[in-house]
């Protein structure tokens, strides 16, 4: 298919919007569908090069042109779109952290999810099917209480309940107590919910296409050049981009990329496995997540499960499975849901993790000007696309850091003000 | 199933084993300054290629070995016995 399939001779898209009629009318004249997107050649100069094409690369892209009117951007990306960690997650939403600066900011993200499908003109299949952490322990469920009560003070709806709610919400679970890890209790978090990752990727791409970001796949980025303490450049496996502005989008590759730049990262880097099952019909409404067991089971709209776990025990850029974490995984989802013994694995798969030490993203300024950073996004990437992609936005194009982000600049590490987050935004601690 | 050349008891499967992480270089703890010692504590090289680690032999010998792995391939060439310093995972590098 021509790469300018589905837009003029001057750019513009021939068909802009989604809709029933545009369905129903390629439905009756077989014509293809419109390219998402377009290639282009690699412009020599950018007004901001973002380096990461997953959905925190997409969204400041997107809201760079929507927001602020900066649409000479480049999203450059070693792989296609999407084909990180920002495809590779487990597509659970919510906002039920433990610090006030995080419920704040992923109660934003959720509120910008909210309203993607009609944002974007995207079907992203956002279903807010409400979100349980097993309490196994008197440790889990006093983080619990800790957490709801954070929780409500910022407006999230978020309690904690007792078993026999927990059953009625997941019928499947077993909430005996003759268990290894009986269910004491769970955080029961009504918003909290999953999507469709790849929409999201994809519905971003589009907007910001749409809006004259360059797009550009197979593209790695080889070097950054930097003069006097500022950026002035890009050099990638396409040729050499003159810029003023970067932003490192990239997840599993933060530290590699921000090397280029000379910037120091607290960040390592750990695979995180997690796997599907063959489809079945809908059983299982509520996404169930469980510390102490280390796995995290949700239902697709096409009926998969998705299990995911913690992070491998070791650092590493590899993103080859392994049967240790197949057996592990199975185990811990056959003790919570017994009546699944006999579903088959239909693959398994890793991405990789950017882990930081407070379990909190880094984002904002560095001590290059004009290198700017949105990683660090250890396990709970996806859920902050939006609203990092908003404030990234914001931050680029005014030179003023919001204030839902300050929290979470990376000079925290150094000032000794870490935001710790470890109790609510991982399994397997 | 990844291998871990451990230089007490020979290839043991990894999960026998903890990571404790790259081995660095601790700075002399009277004389750092508070931005010395959160870098020591915080930042890491995170290389993608090889690295020198320290390892647990936790369900072994359950001794600290310093170890060189690849990670990307998670390749190991090397395994000695640590120098000087026997604290956990704090190997002078």
């Amino acid at each position: 298919m021509d790469a300018r399939n589905g837009f003029h001779a001057n750019g513009r898209p021939r068909w802009r919007r989604y809709s029933a009629l545009s369905l129903l009318r390629h439905g009756l004249t077989h014509e293809d569908w419109p390219r998402a997107w377009r290639a282009h050649d690699l412009a020599p100069r950018y007004d901001v090069v973002v380096i990461g094409a997953g959905v925190h690369g997409l969204a400041a892209a997107y809201y760079l042109a929507k927001n602020h009117g900066i649409t000479n951007v480049a999203v450059l990306d070693k792989g296609y779109v999407g084909g990180g960690a920002s495809g590779r997650n487990t597509a659970i939403l919510r906002s039920n952290y433990l610090t006030p600066e995080g419920v704040r900011f992923y109660h934003r993200s959720v509120a910008l999810y909210r309203g993607l499908a009609a944002e974007l003109n995207f079907n992203v299949m956002f279903e807010q099917r409400g979100h349980l952490t097993l309490a196994h322990t008197d440790g889990a469920l006093r983080t619990m209480r800790w957490r709801a009560e954070v929780n409500k003070l910022e407006g999230v709806e978020s309690e904690v309940i007792a078993p026999a709610e927990v059953k009625r919400l997941v019928p499947f679970l077993d909430v005996s107590s003759g268990t290894r890890y009986p269910i004491l209790g769970a955080l029961y978090h009504p918003p909290g919910g999953i999507i469709r990752h790849d929409a999201v990727n994809w519905g971003y791409a589009r907007g910001a296409d749409a809006r004259g970001v360059h797009i550009h796949q197979n593209t790695e980025v080889t070097g950054i050049d930097v003069e006097r303490g500022r950026v002035v450049g890009v050099r990638t496996s396409r040729g050499k981009i003159a810029t003023r502005t970067v932003l490192n989008c990239t997840a599993g590759w933060a530290t590699v990329v921000a090397d280029m730049a000379r910037v120091r990262l607290p960040i390592v880097t750990h695979p995180l496995q997690a796997a599907v099952t063959e489809p079945v019909k809908s059983f299982l409404h509520a996404v169930v997540v469980s510390g102490s067991l280390h796995v995290y089971v949700s239902q697709t709209a096409r009926g998969e499960l998705v299990l995911g776990a913690s992070v491998d025990p070791f650092a590493s850029y590899s993103t080859r499975g392994s049967l240790e974490f197949t057996e592990e995984l199975a185990g811990h989802v056959l003790q919570l849901m017994p009546s699944l013994g006999k579903l088959r694995l239909l693959r398994q798969w890793a991405g990789l993790c950017d882990m930081t030490p407070d379990y909190s993203p880094v984002m904002g300024v560095t001590p290059v000007e004009g290198f700017y950073v949105d990683v660090g996004w250890g396990t709970y990437g996806f859920k902050a696309g939006p609203v990092s992609g908003e404030a990234m936005a914001e931050l680029v194009a005014t030179g003023r850091t919001p204030e839902i982000i300050a929290a979470f600049g990376l000079a925290r590490f150094t000032e000794g003000r870490l935001v710790g987050e470890k109790g609510a935004a991982a399994v397997g601690h | 199933m990844m291998l871990v050349p451990c230089p007490f008891c020979g290839p043991r499967d990894a999960s026998e084993f903890r990571w404790v992480g790259e081995a660095h270089r601790r700075p002399a703890v009277a004389e750092a300054t508070p931005p010395e010692w959160r870098a020591y504590l915080y930042l890491r090289r995170n290389v993608a290629g090889w690295s020198v680690e320290t390892w647990y032999h936790r369900a072994g010998c359950r001794r600290y070995f310093r170890a060189e792995r690849h990670t990307v391939t998670n390749a190991f060439r090397a395994a000695q016995a640590p120098g000087a310093v026997d604290a956990p995972g704090r190997e002078v590098a």
